[in-house]
């Protein structure tokens, strides 16, 4: 059994201008102690699939189709028992980690407030936990740091305490919606040292939310690459690396530049990412597609194998002719 | 190249919605508008109101400053509301014909909340945008001298002008316009502020626009939004101050009327069964009052749609 | 391409007033050092890349040079006249020679204006007197160069997705014909597919019209893949000049080595066997900048000497230039 199970997931906004759908049939599962990647660019729907997963939409989205967490719904579920599974057993990091942190209260008085409230601890012992839990970020001077203010930290070191808070409870899942998007890069890769450390030592699951190639490249065991709402490519991260087969994955491979080669010229995806609102007949990609043949611009390619096993793509172009 | 692939960049336009014009932040605003029902309604009702303003009068049968004699001394008995009599909205004491005055307190009322406001508009936009763009010392002194002017109490000295340089339209515009425009100048200082470390402006400096275009190009516009919000919330606000001042007789010279007048008329001789006297200039007074609040609340919602 | 430099910064100074904590209105204000002695020169047709982490000083070095904020002390010579000098009235003549793209792309538009007459701008305000007719014809001409449709001219800002509002800013500074534009951190914002567009466009733009680039953004990647010639800034200071494949090659600069190694690269096999060079702890502040040598406090090679002595800006092998005292 896989730890969290995701089955014809499909969320749906509706705005004033019309019904925006910005997840589209997207399937995948994700093992006890792995890692997986969702890359894809703004609109891809690769925070919405999470936050749908979550509990998390915002008021006017809803979502169908079936989350298993260990076994167990949680797609649509109370928001009592989503509240218990987001706090103990699905924790989330985002982006700006100001988001989640109160400003006017002491970090050890949040930090408290989590174990007190969901383990019913003693508050000596819930600060006794929380240091160690800081500690284990590696923040220096844990002991006299937590009775700080959240803006009082740096940009990383906010986003250490983040990651303590959200792995005091011990869970079995964390989210990161792009964790490292606001932060240097040398920031960047101490933070994505300190996640790949932390789920070794945890042993919890990962799910990696990012538009940077290359902090897929060396953070995760699986990805999954959304475009348009829809899963392109789903498979192992070396494989996927070496071998893309979708045209999409291939043309963003392609249009990073790399600092360990230089090329004269990027080769470039034509065209602009898709306005959900107009969501193109067919393959979501097939307007901005090279190899795009007229079954493209009618059906929606579902996912299929390609040769070896867990390499998923859905594209109704043959895969030798991409390679 | 990329200049020579024009179909390519036409595939890339398509995202684009057919039409030629474009959508101007106002079309979209004045769209977003509509769609709020109360605002609408409360646009058609008060323009409504002006036009019967500007109609009323050929449906008169008496001027506003006739005296119909039959009526004066006994309106609880004669000056009733009637069609016959010519009188619709009944007499007021004196025997003059409430339907004229009313009009012509509508007229007046109206004309003293919206030149008012404009007065308030101009000079406070123009005040709050220089201040705000040129900042530093400039900003600090215009901004001391607006504290200065709005810690004079208002009404106070609303009615020592019209005390000493005695009642007349003229006076209550230029009492309530040197007051009402120093809350704009600061409101509009605010988001000029907000606006002067905008990428844009940044934009047109490093081009080498002058100081003066870029406030009138690309602050002032830019504005516009939340002044006509408060634009409209300030009529209302004049409106009232002007009604109080006449409730306390200070306001416009008989025979000229404006609402406040007419109600403090109204509200004195409601012990007389001439509740009509009251009911009608009051009626008018709040319905309009409630539009432009309405009408504010709505462009508000229109203009700035996230900061809801 | 011409060897006759169009554009060079000597020592140049930018400091900021910053008042702290328990500053009385009577308390003189702390000094914040945002640029320190800058030097480098720019050949037209030529890019140079300016790569640093948030705080370093790489956009108040830029706007510096336009005279968006003052400089302290210094020179900006720009084709023989130091621009610093000049009156307000006097640098308008240059304000067309020299142009700026933002980062993001919507905010650096006028939300009231129409494409049209955002891009015509710079031409009515240096060319007051140009006829609508020949305006209308710079304006098409100008957007066909960057990729949008001329009919886009009379739709607004909003309209347009960030990709395309950033070739508009392109646009907008194109249309003058400068001689050089500084392009501030201009696809930071933008999606990877957009990115690598508009990184084409600029290099196609500047071969084509001999344009000199500043190149300001915080990835690396592709810094290196735009810039002849990168300079690295820590606390405002520059800590390496040199050519792009050089600086890749050979970092010299402890700071300079950490950060590429921190550039992650997209491939599993480089990227999971990575020898990573970490830099432990915070930015100083720079208000209070270490003495000595500015990276010394996260410095894995630092000495007593680099607490002491300030390094100099040196030479170690040709246009490879290095601040630190173990650059040998």
């Amino acid at each position: 059994m896989s730890l969290l199970d995701v089955k014809n997931l499909k969320v749906e906004f509706v705005t004033a201008d019309g019904i925006v759908n910005a997840v589209n049939n997207v399937n995948f599962s994700i093992e006890e102690g792995e890692i997986l990647a969702i890359v894809g660019e703004s609109g891809s729907g690769k925070s919405q699939t999470v936050f749908a997963m979550t509990g998390l939409l915002d008021h006017n989205g809803s979502a169908t189709g079936s989350v298993k967490f260990e076994g167990e719904e949680i797609l649509n579920i109370s928001n009592q028992k989503l509240n218990q599974i987001r706090a103990e057993k699905i924790a989330m990091i985002f982006q700006d980690p100001m988001t989640s942190l109160n400003p006017y209260v002491r970090v050890s008085e949040q930090m408290t407030e989590v174990l007190i409230h969901h383990q019913g601890i003693s508050k000596l012992d819930a600060l006794k936990q929380s240091i160690t839990m800081l500690d284990a970020v590696r923040i220096p001077d844990a002991n006299n740091r937590i009775r700080m203010y959240p803006h009082e930290f740096s940009g990383g070191m906010r986003q250490r305490v983040m990651i303590a808070m959200s792995l005091l409870c011990r869970p079995k899942l964390l989210i990161a919606d792009e964790p490292t998007t606001a932060l240097d890069v040398t920031v960047q890769a101490q933070i994505m040292q300190l996640l790949a450390d932390l789920q070794k030592d945890f042993g919890m699951s990962i799910i990696l939310i990012t538009h940077d190639l290359g902090v897929v490249a060396g953070n995760s065991d699986d990805m999954l690459v959304m475009y348009g709402g829809e899963i392109m490519e789903i498979g192992k991260t070396e494989t996927i690396y070496s071998t893309p087969t979708h045209p999409y994955t291939q043309g963003l491979m392609s249009a990073v530049p790399r600092l360990d080669d230089s090329e004269e010229r990027l080769i470039t995806i034509p065209g602009n990412p898709p306005n959900m609102m107009k969501a193109p007949q067919g393959c979501s990609f097939s307007p901005r597609c090279k190899y795009a043949i007229d079954t493209c611009n009618i059906d929606s390619p579902i996912l299929s194998k390609v040769s070896n096993n867990d390499h998923f793509r859905a594209c109704h172009v043959s895969k030798e002719k991409i390679l | 190249m990329i200049v020579a692939n024009k179909s390519k960049i036409k595939k890339m336009a398509e995202n684009l919605s057919e039409s030629g014009a474009g959508r101007s932040l106002w079309k979209d605003a004045r769209m977003r508008f509509m769609q709020n029902k109360a605002a609408t309604i409360s646009l058609f009702i008060l323009i409504s109101i002006v036009l019967f303003s500007f109609i009323g009068p050929y449906f008169a049968v008496w001027s506003y400053e006739q005296i119909d004699w039959n009526a004066m001394g006994s309106a609880a008995r004669v000056g009733m509301p009637s069609i016959e009599s010519g009188h619709f909205f009944g007499t007021d004491d004196l025997g003059r014909d409430l339907y004229s005055r009313v009009i012509q307190g509508t007229q007046i009322s109206l004309m003293v909340g919206v030149l008012g406001a404009s007065v308030a508009v101009v000079v406070g936009t123009l005040y709050g945008a220089t201040s705000g763009y040129l900042g530093g010392k400039i900003d600090q002194i215009m901004m001391r001298i607006v504290d200065i002017l709005m810690s004079i109490p208002y009404m106070f000295v609303l009615i020592l002008l019209l005390v000493v340089f005695g009642r007349s339209i003229g006076m209550l515009f230029i009492g309530i316009g040197l007051l009402s425009w120093l809350d704009m100048s600061r409101i509009v200082r605010g988001q000029t502020l907000n606006l002067k470390n905008k990428e844009f402006i940044e934009a047109a400096r490093v081009t080498g626009v002058t100081d003066f275009k870029i406030i009138t190009r690309h602050i002032v516009p830019n504005l516009l939004g939340i002044v006509a919000v408060y634009a409209t919330l300030l009529v209302p606000g004049i409106i009232l101050a002007e009604s109080f001042i006449s409730f306390l007789g200070l306001g416009v010279q008989e025979p000229s009327t404006s609402w406040g007048a007419l109600i403090k008329e109204g509200a004195g001789t409601i012990s007389y069964d001439t509740e009509w006297q009251l009911l009608f200039p009051l009626a008018f007074f709040v319905v309009s009052l409630f539009c432009f609040y309405f009408i504010g609340d709505g462009l508000r919602d229109a203009l700035d749609p996230k900061e809801r | 391409m011409s060897n006759h430099a169009i554009l060079e910064v000597k020592n140049l100074k930018v400091n900021f007033d910053v008042s702290s904590e328990g500053d009385m209105p009577w308390t003189k204000a702390k000094k914040l050092q945002a640029v320190n002695d800058i030097s480098f020169s720019l050949n037209a047709g030529e890019t140079l890349g300016i790569v640093g982490e948030s705080g370093c000083g790489k956009s108040t070095l830029a706007r510096a040079i336009v005279k968006m904020v003052p400089a302290e002390s210094g020179e900006v010579v720009w084709l023989g006249n130091d621009l610093l000098g000049l009156s307000n009235a006097e640098t308008r003549p240059y304000r067309k020679q020299i142009q700026m793209i933002f980062q993001d792309p919507l905010a650096s538009l006028n939300p009231r204006m129409n494409i049209g007459e955002i891009i015509a701008e710079p031409l009515r305000t240096h060319y007051p007197k140009t006829p609508e007719s020949d305006i209308q014809a710079r304006v098409s001409d100008v957007m066909s160069k960057v990729g949008l449709l001329d009919n886009l001219m009379n739709r607004y800002p909003h309209e347009f997705s960030g990709g395309q509002c950033q070739r508009i800013g392109i646009a907008r500074a194109l249309i003058l014909k400068p001689k050089l534009i500084i392009c501030d951190e201009p696809v930071s914002a933008l999606d990877v597919s957009i990115q690598a567009q508009v990184v084409n466009l600029l290099m196609d733009l500047q071969e084509e019209m001999d344009l000199a680039l500043i190149f300001i953004a915080h990835d690396l990647s592709v810094v290196k893949h735009i810039s002849t010639k990168i300079m690295v800034l820590y606390l405002g200071n520059m800590v390496e000049l040199a050519n792009s494949e050089d600086i890749y090659k050979s970092p010299s600069h402890p700071y300079t080595q950490a950060l590429i190694s921190a550039v992650p690269i997209p491939d599993p096999s480089v990227e999971k066997n990575k020898n990573l060079i970490m830099i432990e702890g915070d930015l100083p502040s720079p208000i209070n900048p270490p003495s000595g040598c500015v990276f010394r406090t996260r410095c894995q090679k630092a000495q007593d000497i680099c607490s002491q002595d300030k390094p100099e800006f040196k030479e170690v092998s040709s246009n490879h230039e290095v601040a630190c005292h173990f650059n040998d």
